[in-house]
């Protein structure tokens, strides 16, 4: 049953954009969505949704994957709505049992809908062209010169990566640990929230236990390898910028250009 | 002088009780003298808790002797000057193949030794390229390592520690944890890296089976080493090995069995060719 976790969502289609070096899908990323909000009329998300649905055609992932990433905001959305539309001062719409919603109330929750929907979609498409390890790569080299100021940059990328190497590996042993359990007697289905939580304290210590003891085993495993952190480290893969990076580039601030005068 | 070499090497441990509180002290190496050359293919048998392991994280500078030295290629593993260089001359592999393998694509694990000892990318795909070869695994090199079987991961973990280019590959129990198909992928393996490629193996294991291919063998118990020798000869002391609660390969025991039964056969039979050889001779 915990093998249905998959991790990140990355969908292999070899498409212009899974090729695209990851630096510049997180930067585009961030760049759409600060134009987000600095739209605030009708025609600054028609060029937004424009450009989004350009953006998802060349991605050649299907939309209905698009579409999941919504589904699990929709409760966060319907909150965000009824809060804009009751607690916006302005001119009264209607009256219900005597809270008032305006009309700036329902415009307000409009464009946050609109804002959320098109946050979320394209914040998908990078990570549904991206594998996690191009994305911690992408992070380490964009924010290397934190190094200035002391920050283990690297060490934090390579613990995330081992993190994600380690992710099919933990969930396999839990489950492999249930079993066991489950063979003498443990009951893992039914009862209350609280019975059914107390049941998974056998499964943790265990988990928790050989957890430690592989971190343990890797540490010396690296070390063998001669790993000593991130200085004087050479990359296999090195993420050089390509023709198509720099193309993207342009297009990028082709896109923020007509966001400020739109905007 | 031969790559490795130990001179009256001591490792001891402080062994502590629930609390804490020392208890005692354990000798887990003693006295051990061992001297490897360029080339060979060495096994070291032992018991659980026989001092092997404790041995093969000295060649590779995880453990330092309490006494003793460690000579890797001619530098002491107490230098700490000496320590990646150490690491590099001597390749280890261990027992768990899940917890060595730190890529989430196999080509990525196998540069990842290189990668830390600064080589260039170019020359880093062509080692990995190499090394993956070398254990038969190119095939899967754009792989999760997840998905391979014990002996794949097992092969691959060798690959990563061949792409370093070490001159001698310290292997702690590979096969422990493999079943019979994935063991004998990975002795092939590295057979074929001592016969191919020249490099000096130490095979730490309690599978006598995979001893036989070995040039010398060194039997290790109580920390001490009791036994040295080519397996033929370590073979034909089927009495002594009992002793440290060792069995020797089938073929053996039942050719010592049916020797003392009065049969004319042979010391130090090792596999069962030379055991039906050496019976038919007797009939013909």
């Amino acid at each position: 049953m915990l093998r249905e976790i998959t991790l990140g969502q990355y969908y292999p289609a070899g498409s212009i954009l899974h090729r695209l070096d990851p630096r510049v899908k997180l930067i585009g990323t961030f760049l759409f969505i600060i134009s987000m909000f600095m739209f605030e009329t009708l025609p600054g998300y028609v060029f937004a949704a424009a450009f989004l649905a350009a953006v998802i055609y060349l991605s050649g992932v299907p939309f209905s994957f698009m579409v999941k990433g919504l589904k699990a905001v929709v409760i966060l959305m319907l909150i965000t709505v009824v809060f804009d539309i009751f607690l916006t001062p302005g001119e009264p719409l209607f009256s219900f049992y005597g809270i008032t919603a305006t009309k700036e109330g329902v415009e307000l929750s409009v464009k946050m809908v609109i804002r959320l929907s098109f946050l979320i979609l394209g914040s998908s498409v990078m990570t549904l062209t991206t594998t996690p390890n191009e994305l911690t790569d992408g992070l380490e080299k964009l924010l290397s010169f934190l190094r200035i100021f002391k920050v283990p940059v690297h060490e934090i990328a390579m613990m995330m990566s081992i993190a994600l190497t380690f992710i099919p590996i933990l969930t396999e042993e839990a489950d492999r640990i249930m079993k066991a359990q489950m063979a003498r007697g443990a009951d893992f289905e039914n009862g209350g929230l609280i019975k059914r939580v107390k049941a998974l304290v056998p499964v943790m210590v265990p988990l928790f236990v050989s957890a430690f003891r592989r971190a343990g085993e890797l540490a010396l495993a690296m070390e063998a390898r001669c790993y000593r952190g991130g200085s004087g480290r050479t990359r296999m893969k090195p993420l050089v910028y390509k023709r198509r990076d720099r193309l993207a580039y342009v297009i990028l601030l082709a896109y923020l250009v007509i966001a400020v005068i739109i905007a | 002088m031969g790559i490795i070499e130990t001179k009256k090497l001591i490792f001891e441990y402080i062994r502590r009780d629930r609390d804490g509180e020392p208890e005692g002290v354990t000798k887990a190496l003693d006295n051990v003298d061992l001297s490897v050359e360029q080339g060979d293919f060495i096994a070291v048998l032992g018991h659980n808790g026989s001092g092997k392991s404790t041995l093969a994280r000295h060649i590779n500078a995880i453990l330092y002797p309490t006494e003793g030295t460690v000579f890797v290629d001619g530098m002491d593993t107490a230098d700490n000057a000496h320590i990646w260089d150490i690491r590099r001359t001597a390749g280890m592999v261990f027992q768990n193949p899940d917890n060595q393998i730190i890529g989430t694509v196999v080509e990525e694990d196998v540069g990842f030794g290189p990668e830390n000892m600064g080589v260039p990318s170019k020359e880093i795909w062509e080692r990995v390229e190499e090394s993956l070869k070398a254990v038969g695994m190119y095939k899967y090199r754009k792989r999760s390592p997840s998905k391979l079987s014990g002996g794949q991961k097992q092969r691959v973990a060798i690959a990563g520690v061949v792409a370093m280019h070490p001159k001698c590959i310290v292997l702690d129990e590979p096969t422990a944890m493999l079943d019979p198909r994935g063991r004998r992928e990975v002795i092939r393996a590295v057979r074929a890296l001592n016969d191919v490629e020249g490099i000096t193996v130490i095979l730490i294991t309690h599978y006598m089976e995979e001893v036989i291919y070995a040039n010398k063998v060194f039997v290790m118990d109580k920390g001490k080493i009791v036994m040295q020798g080519s397996p033929r000869e370590i073979f034909s002391r089927v009495e002594e090995l009992k002793q440290i609660r060792l069995s020797v390969p089938q073929a053996t025991e039942l050719a010592w069995e049916l020797k003392k039964a009065g049969l004319k056969l042979p010391d130090g039979i090792l596999n069962e060719e030379e055991l039906v050889k050496a019976l038919s001779g007797i009939y013909r």
